[in-house]
């Protein structure tokens, strides 16, 4: 009976298919039970109605540099709005033939804000490019020097003026909104309650309310004659109402800072400058970084708003273009373009503050 | 004391404002700067926007050149400024433009309590119906009942419904922000019939999947006389800007056109050697060069054939010349003479 002893080697049953890979991943998810199984056919249905017709019309039945006429006989996306009308769309009013003057400027702020992104450039240096990269992007939006032609602030538009109004918008205010936040938590009752009435006023009020003060009502209070460009006032608008935000953001943040922290600098015999300038500015900034970026965020999309004043930045552009016969029925293909336009750089920026958040973590 | 401070407030801004309002020499101070500043709507196609270049077209765009022409013997010395409809009036009020010619109609109050004046029509328009033929109406009369197509806030959404409400009529607007949009609708069919002004309704069925399913009807139920305007306080500056259109409809009516202006000077006519400056007298009558009329229709065109280039029959739009037509061929265009 010794054979009774050999047992044969036990078999390993491998689990059953539905349990492991591809099916037992799809079994546990999407088919665990009857009306997940029910939703998940729902949903593949819903996507068998959107997605393919989507694609085809995208990618199949789309034209990509046609002249308009053919657009109308096609299903697809007539894609061709965006490179026949591409250098009004970008550049606006900027005369044809000049129009890498605009473009050059936008390649050397993309660069130089891409450069900046790295902490280990954070030096004075980084301030002097910044001031040179002005000068040279001033001169070659404006031009009259090197046999370049003038091109007056009306006629800037397009991405540009969308690039210019956010950058100057968040860098203007920026340290403003440090200066308001400063101020509202002053112990002098004047400084206070200035700053108080101007933040909540401001936040009060949308911001195309003050466009249009500044583009509407404004100009009535000035004497004939004198008149404040229509870049600059819509410009002062977006500094003032971001500053506003930032200030409010910046105060949490120095609302955060723990006493003891102002009491080590009293008693290092630090003044109020030096303590808010040393100690408290860079801890308390450093917290507000990912609500900061949030507020300029909005305020680059914000910027959209200009078209009420009838500034041409890229979002108007797009619409005047439609506004031409030959290119009303193709709204849906111009603003997908914008709408991929702006979520690249939102992306970017938000990405951007993601990292920077992690890179400053110090455990605090 | 808090009250008269207030009051003290209310009296410098009013000073302000009439000053603002009636302040003189429009035309020195344009001569001065070497270019006339002109207020025109972005966003029209025919009237005033700009092309895939970024170069202005349209009607009111050339009024204004023309405007320019006469001051300055030279069309590229006008600079524009679009405007929206909110903004248009404030910019001329307040010296920012010194010309209007962004289709706006000439209204009583517009003309008086706005402190503008508006100068001769450069395009009559009309608001009208646009309805696709499958419906088989003739008439805005059998409109009752339908769902408009309609923009918001403008003179347009009001003009319709008293149409409706004087014809007893039942309507149901659906009113969409942007022109591109509200077409995209009426054209899916979410909407009977779309109202607009008729300059418009014609580029709109210009656009549509297939123009000759869809037609304009006769009924016009509003009068939009389109003008350019400036602002009161120099006379001798709206002079020129009225003259500078009456030329281009004068020129017209004369038969002189911008490829036979420079055979016309030969001409023995005395109106036409009056008008073209052969014969001295209008220019300085105007306070410019004797040439000023030549150099319009030389550089600008006349009237027919700036309506023909922008918003004529073999332009996208496809208008009819209509009551924009001269007196002569059944139109309202009419010039004073020349002398």
């Amino acid at each position: 009976m010794s054979d009774a002893t050999i047992t044969p080697p036990r078999e390993f049953l491998k689990p059953p298919v539905t349990e492991v890979g591809v099916l037992g991943w799809l079994h546990s998810n999407l088919f665990n039970n009857w009306y997940n199984s029910l939703l998940t056919i729902l949903v593949l249905l819903a996507l068998w109605q959107v997605v393919p017709p989507f694609f085809s019309w995208t990618f199949i039945d789309s034209v990509w540099n046609t002249p308009a006429e053919v657009c109308r006989d096609i299903d697809g996306a007539c894609w061709s709005i965006i490179p026949k009308n591409i250098s009004f769309i970008l550049f606006g009013f900027f005369p044809d033939g000049q129009q890498w003057r605009p473009g050059l400027a936008m390649v050397l702020l993309v660069g130089l804000v891409v450069f900046s992104a790295d902490r280990k450039r954070w030096k004075k240096s980084l301030g002097v490019y910044w001031l040179i990269n002005l000068v040279v992007m001033g001169t070659l939006m404006y031009g009259g020097v090197f046999g370049m032609p003038v091109v007056e602030t009306s006629q800037w538009s397009g991405l540009p003026l969308t690039f210019m109004l956010s950058l100057f918008g968040m860098v203007a205010a920026y340290p403003f909104g440090v200066f308001l936040a400063l101020g509202r938590r002053s112990k002098m009752p004047a400084i206070k309650t200035l700053c108080v009435i101007y933040i909540e006023m401001i936040r009060g009020v949308p911001l195309i309310s003050l466009l249009f003060m500044s583009s509407v009502m404004f100009p009535l209070f000035l004497p004939e004659g004198v008149t404040i460009n229509t870049v600059l006032r819509a410009q002062l608008a977006i500094i003032l109402f971001t500053a506003a935000y930032i200030a409010e953001v910046v105060r949490g943040g120095l609302q955060a800072m723990p006493r003891g922290q102002f009491e080590a600098a009293d008693s290092l015999g630090l003044n109020y400058n030096q303590t808010m300038r040393l100690i408290i500015l860079p801890q308390a900034l450093k917290i507000v970084i990912p609500p900061s970026l949030g507020i300029l965020l909005s305020a680059f999309k914000d910027t959209s708003l200009v078209v009420i004043i009838s500034l041409y930045d890229v979002l108007k552009t797009t619409k005047v273009t439609l506004s031409n016969p030959k290119w009303t029925g193709y709204s849906t293909e111009a603003y997908i373009f914008l709408a991929v336009l702006y979520f690249v750089c939102c992306y970017a920026m938000s990405s951007y503050s993601r990292r920077l958040e992690k890179e400053l973590h110090t455990g605090r | 004391m808090k009250l008269s401070r207030l009051t003290v407030l209310v009296m410098i801004l009013s000073l302000l404002a009439a000053g603002i309002a009636f302040a003189g020499k429009d035309l020195d101070a344009v001569q001065k700067k070497g270019f006339i500043q002109a207020g025109v709507n972005g966003g029209v196609f025919g009237f005033g926007m700009p092309d895939e270049k970024g170069v202005w077209k349209g009607l009111d765009v050339d009024t204004a050149r023309a405007i320019a022409v006469a001051i300055f013997g030279d069309a590229s010395k006008v600079k524009f400024t679009p405007l929206t409809a909110q903004q248009r009036f404030t910019a001329l009020q307040s010296g920012e433009i010194d010309v209007l010619t962004r289709n706006a109609t000439r209204t009583l109050s517009r003309d008086t309590q706005l402190g503008l004046n508006f100068v001769t029509v450069n395009y009559y328009d009309g608001q009208g119906f646009l309805v696709p033929n499958k419906l088989g109406i003739k008439s805005a009369k059998e409109l009752g009942g339908a769902t408009v197509c309609v923009l918001p806030g403008t003179t347009t959404e009001q003009n319709a419904a008293d149409f409706f409400r004087s014809n007893n009529l039942d309507w149901k607007p659906v009113v969409i922000e942007s022109t591109t949009e509200l077409a995209k609708t009426f054209f899916a069919g979410r909407c009977d019939v779309l109202t607009s002004d008729a300059s418009q309704l014609a580029g709109t069925r210009a656009v549509a999947p297939n123009p000759k399913d869809y037609s304009i009807l006769p009924e016009i139920i509003s009068k939009e006389p389109l003008a350019p305007a400036v602002r009161h306080g120099d006379d001798q500056f709206r002079d020129i800007v009225d003259f500078a259109v009456l030329a281009m409809i004068n020129a017209e009516e004369m038969g002189i056109t911008s490829k036979n202006v420079d055979e016309k000077l030969k001409s023995t006519d005395p109106m036409v050697q009056r008008f073209l400056g052969v014969v001295a007298g209008n220019g300085a009558a105007l306070g410019l060069d004797e040439k000023w009329a030549y150099n319009i229709i030389k550089q600008v065109g006349n009237y027919g054939e700036v309506f023909e280039r922008n918003v004529g029959v073999n332009t996208t739009l496809g208008i009819e010349r209509g009551l924009n037509a001269l007196w002569t061929n059944g139109g309202l265009m009419y010039s004073p003479p020349f002398k």
